[in-house]
C-alpha cells in the first residue's frame, strides 16, 4: 500500500512536472502577433484537466464538479427567446474567421460549425470531428431540447466534460444573438439543415 | 508460376492506385498533383538552396559548407532523416532550421534578429533563404529511413515535452493539436487529417514536409507547419527553431521513425 501510494505520488508529481514545463516551454518559445498575446498559453482548469489523450480516464470527481459548473453558468437567453435567424445562422456556420492573428478584430467572429459537423446535407465540404447534425431540428422541438442544446453551444462541457467543441457562449467567441441565429439554422422547419432532407 | 507472379508485378501498381484514390479525400488537389507527375515546383527551390549553402555570407563572408548536421561538417546527404538530435556544441535537440541558425550565427558571423526577421514567406513572397536551404537539405534524405536521435537524455525529454505539447488544450477555443489529429479517418471540410500519434498518421505527414504548398506557390517547412497549427489554434506566434517548435517534431519524428522520407512534398 506504502509503495503504490509512493508510485502515485511520484507519477502525480512527475506528471504536473512535465504540464509545468510544457506551459513554461511555450512562454518562451512564442511571440505575441498582432492582438494574440502570450496570456493566451494559461489554462484554466478544466484545459488542464482535459489536456490528454481522448482515452485516457478522467478522474470522475473533478469532471462533476466541472460538468455542474459549466450548467450553473449557461445564462438563458433574453425572453428565454432561443431562436433568431437561421439565414443568419447559416452563414455563421459557414465563417471559420475569428481570433487567430492573422483575423481582423474588428469583424465578427464565425462558428465554423461546417469545420466538424454534417448541417445542411446539400453541403458537400464538412468535417466528420464531430457527429452529423442534418435534420436536428426533427429530433424534437420541446423546451427541453431547446435547452439543452443551447446549453451545449454555450459550454458543450455542461454534458460532455473534455468533448472538444469550443464553448462558444462561454468563452466569449459567439454573441448571444449569434447563438440565437445558429439555434434557428439547427431547429427552423424552413431552414436547409431540415428541409434538404431527401425522404 | 512466373506468369503468376507476373500477372501481379503488374496488378499491384493499379490496385495501389485504386487504394490510394479511395483513401484520399483530398479531391481536386489530388488531380492537380497528378498534373505534375514526378515534377515537383519544388526543383527550382531545390537548387536555389543548394546554391544558398555554397555562397559566402554574413561579417565573416564564409559558406554553409562546414556547418554540422549532425553527420559531420558539410555532410548533407541522409542529415535531414536523423534531425531532430542533440547536439553536443549547442547543448540542445536542434530541429534543421535551428540548426541552420547556429551554423549562420557561429559559422557566418550572423545575428540571430537577422535569421528571425523573415524566416517563413508571407503571401505572395518568393520564399526565403530558410525554405530554400532546407528544400535541399531534406530532398538530401529522400527514400532514406526517420532516425531522430533519441539515445541522448535530452532527446528522450524533447519527446515527452513534445508528446505533453500535443495534448495542450488553450486558449479561447481551448484546442490543442490532438483535437485536429489525435483520430484516424477524420477530416475537417473536406481535408483528410492525419492522426500524428500513431506511426502510420505521423510517418505520412513528416516523410513529406517541407512541401511545395499549390495554393500558396511556396516551399513550406516543418517549422512552418508547427507555426500554422499554433495560428489555427488561436495560439500566438510559434518562434523558429523554438524549444517547444523542436519538441513537437521530435514527437512526430519519433513517431514516425522508420518510414522513408519523401519529401519535399507536393500539398493542396
Amino acid at each position: 500500500m506504502k509503495i503504490l501510494t509512493l508510485t502515485l505520488t511520484l507519477f502525480l508529481l512527475t506528471h504536473s512536472a512535465v504540464a509545468q514545463d510544457a506551459a513554461d516551454a511555450l512562454r518562451s518559445s512564442m511571440a505575441d502577433k498582432n492582438f494574440v498575446t502570450l496570456e493566451r498559453i494559461d489554462r484554466d482548469a478544466l484545459q488542464e484537466l482535459c489536456s490528454k489523450p481522448r482515452t485516457a480516464a478522467i478522474d470522475p470527481e473533478a469532471a462533476a464538479s466541472i460538468r455542474q459548473a459549466a450548467l450553473e453558468s449557461v445564462p438563458e437567453p433574453g425572453n428565454a427567446d432561443y431562436l433568431g435567424d437561421w439565414a443568419r445562422g447559416e452563414a455563421i456556420a459557414s465563417n471559420g474567421r475569428g481570433l487567430q492573428y492573422s483575423d481582423n478584430p474588428d469583424q465578427a467572429n464565425g462558428g465554423n460549425c461546417y469545420a466538424c459537423h454534417q448541417l445542411d446535407p446539400d453541403e458537400l465540404a464538412y468535417g466528420t470531428l464531430g457527429p452529423s447534425l442534418a435534420g436536428y431540428g426533427a429530433r424534437g422541438q420541446s423546451p427541453a431540447m431547446l435547452q439543452y442544446t443551447w446549453a451545449k453551444l454555450w459550454n458543450t462541457h455542461a454534458y460532455n466534460v473534455c468533448s472538444h467543441m469550443p464553448r462558444f457562449g462561454a468563452a466569449g467567441i459567439l454573441t448571444e444573438q449569434q447563438l440565437r441565429d445558429v439555434m434557428a439554422f439547427l431547429f427552423a422547419p424552413e431552414s436547409p439543415v431540415n428541409r434538404n432532407l431527401t425522404p | 508460376m512466373r506468369r503468376f507472379s507476373n500477372t501481379i508485378l503488374t496488378g499491384l501498381p493499379m490496385l495501389l492506385w485504386a487504394l490510394s484514390a479511395l483513401a484520399d479525400t483530398d479531391g481536386v488537389f489530388d488531380e492537380y498533383r497528378a498534373m505534375f507527375g514526378d515534377e515537383n515546383p519544388a526543383i527550382f527551390v531545390i537548387d536555389e538552396g543548394e546554391e544558398l549553402w555554397l555562397t559566402a555570407a554574413g561579417p565573416k563572408a564564409v559558406t554553409l559548407e562546414n556547418c554540422d548536421l549532425g553527420l559531420g561538417p558539410g555532410v548533407v546527404e541522409g542529415a535531414y532523416a536523423q534531425l531532430p538530435r542533440y547536439f553536443q556544441d549547442a547543448q540542445r535537440v536542434q530541429d534543421l532550421e535551428s540548426r541552420l541558425e547556429y551554423c549562420m550565427i557561429h559559422l557566418q558571423g550572423r545575428s540571430a534578429a537577422d535569421i528571425h526577421a523573415r524566416p517563413y514567406s508571407l503571401r505572395g513572397d518568393l520564399g526565403t533563404e530558410m525554405e530554400a536551404l532546407v528544400a535541399w537539405i531534406a530532398e538530401q534524405s529522400r527514400g532514406l529511413p526517420i532516425a531522430p536521435g533519441q539515445a541522448h537524455v535530452q532527446e528522450r525529454n524533447a519527446y515527452a515535452l513534445g508528446e505533453s505539447l500535443f495534448y495542450y488544450r488553450a486558449g479561447p477555443h481551448d484546442f490543442s493539436c490532438a483535437t485536429c489529429h489525435g483520430q484516424s479517418g477524420k477530416r475537417i471540410r473536406l481535408q483528410a487529417l492525419p492522426d500524428l500519434t500513431g506511426h502510420d498518421g505521423a510517418a505520412e505527414a513528416y516523410s513529406s514536409w517541407p512541401a511545395y504548398r499549390i495554393s500558396q506557390g511556396l516551399v513550406r517547412t516543418m517549422g512552418w507547419r508547427m507555426r500554422d497549427c499554433f495560428r489555427q489554434q488561436r495560439m500566438p506566434e510559434l518562434i523558429m527553431g523554438s524549444e517547444a517548435s523542436v519538441a513537437l517534431q521530435t514527437y512526430l519524428a519519433v513517431n514516425a521513425a522508420g518510414a522513408a522520407m519523401a519529401a519535399p512534398g507536393l500539398k493542396r
